[in-house]
């Protein structure tokens, strides 16, 4: 074979595989979603929102677990967000380059990684035993809080990284003090990367479910919570819960569970992204 | 007058002490008119960047109300001669001064000094236009909101004097809410130049100004220090001697670190004492 038509022929295998593993991605995904769709969208109804769970699949409803996951979102952002944006503005603004710096980041950035049953586990250690706290929201909460803040950390640090030192100095310039020209100029321009890591942090938290099961949330849960002491179950565990049971009106009600999870995450993302784009457009140094 | 007594009320909104007829902020007593008083200065002023010896001994003294040129080659620590005055460089890490420097016979560096009230009398425009990402209004009321002003309508004529002096009140007096970031460059500047005169600083320090502006807008620049120079001390790092040499009272060339010579900008530029000077300024080298 001629030198340019081997060339020839490696440049196209070499395409069509990139194509192929594109693909992959996007038809197991679309699969899913046809599969789930078909076996689950007939039984989305205002009822399956508002029914408690039931032991008949045709009564059984979502409300416990998406008024748990409610609860559960709002106190764990309630601690994550100003924990999480604190401690990025301490590493950016305040900390001294050296190799302690490098250390915290490196430690950072692990710790996004530890699986999240991990978390789970030190939850039920420290906050549900050694505090006291039970099996309720706040725990779940906290551990859950634990679990987020290394993305929200992180992203804080990468969008303060992006504004421009000359703002600071700017800043400086005229008299304005190092936590004013934080509060004043620094945040309010990286606050586009600062919500988006925010909305990222928190889809992820939607979806956890191992460090939640550890941690006590029930799989029967025949109420809504009305504080946070109260147990609780949310939207994965719910599903998880149906997936077991042998009759197949719960795999409907599965499915069905799954597409408004799916509908959640999907609209959390998407919003990140829009609101990433508009910031990046916004800001012009 | 009108605008004496406006001065005199702004001064005492953002706290600062009036010292004889002239706003420099810092207290003191005025023994003699012909000491230190009333004058910038500089004494056997060292410089580092870590290791690097940036500035060498200089010596300088600079009266109030006028215009000095700091000019000379890239690099010839004009800029960190400019910075020392309002303490930038404390910025930048590795920085160390040995000298004196005193503003109206207070040293700059002195233990008790209070950073932020320096930089309210000495104020900084950039090279490069650097306003904030916010709206024209608040770009020139920032410095009096984190001075502690809050009185609405006091903070919104201050605003509009200190862009009417920036020449800058009519293009942009229809949109003040606009973002500061859709002006031009030049205009971009003169709000930065705005900005900087709405706390009543009196210094203003001035680094390469005009140098990323078209020459139009580099000439509206020129004009406004020209009047500027009868309220303020302006300090100007430039790379353009022509304009060195039509906006300056005093010049002052730096070489390699060093003061070459520091004398009348008439002088400088036709008859310079130093041969370097000389071969400076025409264009033999730098």
């Amino acid at each position: 074979m001629s030198n340019e038509r081997k060339k020839h022929l490696q440049n196209n295998a070499f395409k069509i595989w990139a194509i192929f593993s594109t693909s992959v991605g996007i038809i197991m995904l679309a699969i899913l979603l046809i599969k789930i769709g078909m076996d689950g969208l007939h039984r989305i109804s205002f009822s399956f929102f508002t029914d408690l769970p039931s032991r008949r699949p045709e009564n059984a409803g979502i409300l416990t677990a998406w008024v748990g996951t409610l609860w559960i979102m709002v106190t764990t952002a309630f601690f994550a967000i100003p924990i999480g944006i604190g401690a990025g503005i301490y590493l950016e603004e305040y900390v001294k380059r050296g190799r302690w710096a490098s250390i915290l980041e490196i430690n950072i950035a692990n710790l996004a990684g530890v699986p999240s049953i991990i978390y789970g586990l030190l939850g039920l250690e420290l906050f549900v035993r050694t505090l006291h706290l039970g099996q309720s929201i706040l725990a779940g909460s906290l551990t859950l809080a634990l679990l987020i803040l290394p993305i929200v950390i992180v992203s804080t640090r990468e969008a303060i990284k992006t504004v421009p030192n000359t703002l600071r100095e700017a800043s400086y310039a005229l008299g304005a003090s190092k936590w004013q020209t934080i509060w004043f100029q620094v945040l309010p321009a990286a606050s586009g990367g600062i919500m988006t890591g925010i909305i990222l942090a928190l889809s992820r938290a939607i979806g956890e479910t191992a460090p939640l099961i550890v941690v006590g949330a029930l799989m029967y849960v025949p109420f809504t919570p009305k504080s946070v002491f109260d147990s609780f179950t949310v939207l994965p565990i719910q599903i998880y819960n149906w997936v077991t049971r042998p009759q197949a009106g719960f795999l409907i009600n599965a499915a069905a569970g799954i597409i408004v999870l799916m509908m959640i995450t999907f609209i959390m993302n998407g919003t990140a992204v829009y609101l990433r784009n508009r910031w990046q457009k916004n800001v012009r140094w | 007058m009108e605008d004496e007594k406006k001065i005199t009320s702004i001064s005492d909104k953002i706290g600062l002490e009036k010292s004889d007829e002239l706003s420099t902020g810092f207290p003191v007593s005025i023994p003699n008119k012909e000491s230190h008083m009333n004058k910038i200065h500089s004494k056997a002023v060292h410089c580092w960047y870590g290791d690097f010896h940036v500035l060498r001994d200089i010596n300088m003294e600079i009266k109030h109300n006028t215009v000095t040129a700091l000019i000379g080659p890239s690099g010839c620590g004009k800029s960190t001669y400019l910075r020392i005055f309002n303490r930038m460089n404390d910025l930048i890490e590795g920085f160390r001064l040995e000298g004196e420097v005193t503003i109206d016979g207070k040293d700059v560096f002195a233990k008790d000094i209070r950073i932020n009230e320096l930089r309210k009398k000495v104020g900084m425009v950039f090279q490069k236009p650097n306003p904030f990402p916010k709206s024209i209004f608040e770009n020139v009321a920032y410095g009096l909101r984190v001075n502690g002003v809050t009185h609405k309508k006091f903070i919104e004529e201050t605003v509009e004097r200190s862009l009417k002096q920036a020449a800058l009140w009519e293009e942009v007096k229809d949109k003040l809410s606009k973002n500061a970031l859709s002006l031009s460059g030049g205009q971009q500047q003169r709000l930065c130049i705005a900005r900087a005169i709405a706390i009543e600083p009196s210094i203003v320090l001035m680094d390469e100004p005009s140098s990323a502006l078209d020459p139009i807008s580099s000439a509206k620049i020129e004009e406004l220090i020209w009047e500027l120079k009868a309220k303020y001390t302006i300090l100007i790092v430039t790379h353009n001697m022509q304009q060195a040499a039509r906006v300056s009272d005093k010049t002052a060339f730096f070489y390699l670190g060093e003061l070459v010579e520091y004398d009348d900008t008439k002088t400088i530029f036709t008859n310079p004492k130093k041969e370097k000077t000389q071969n400076y300024i025409t264009g033999r080298f730098g």
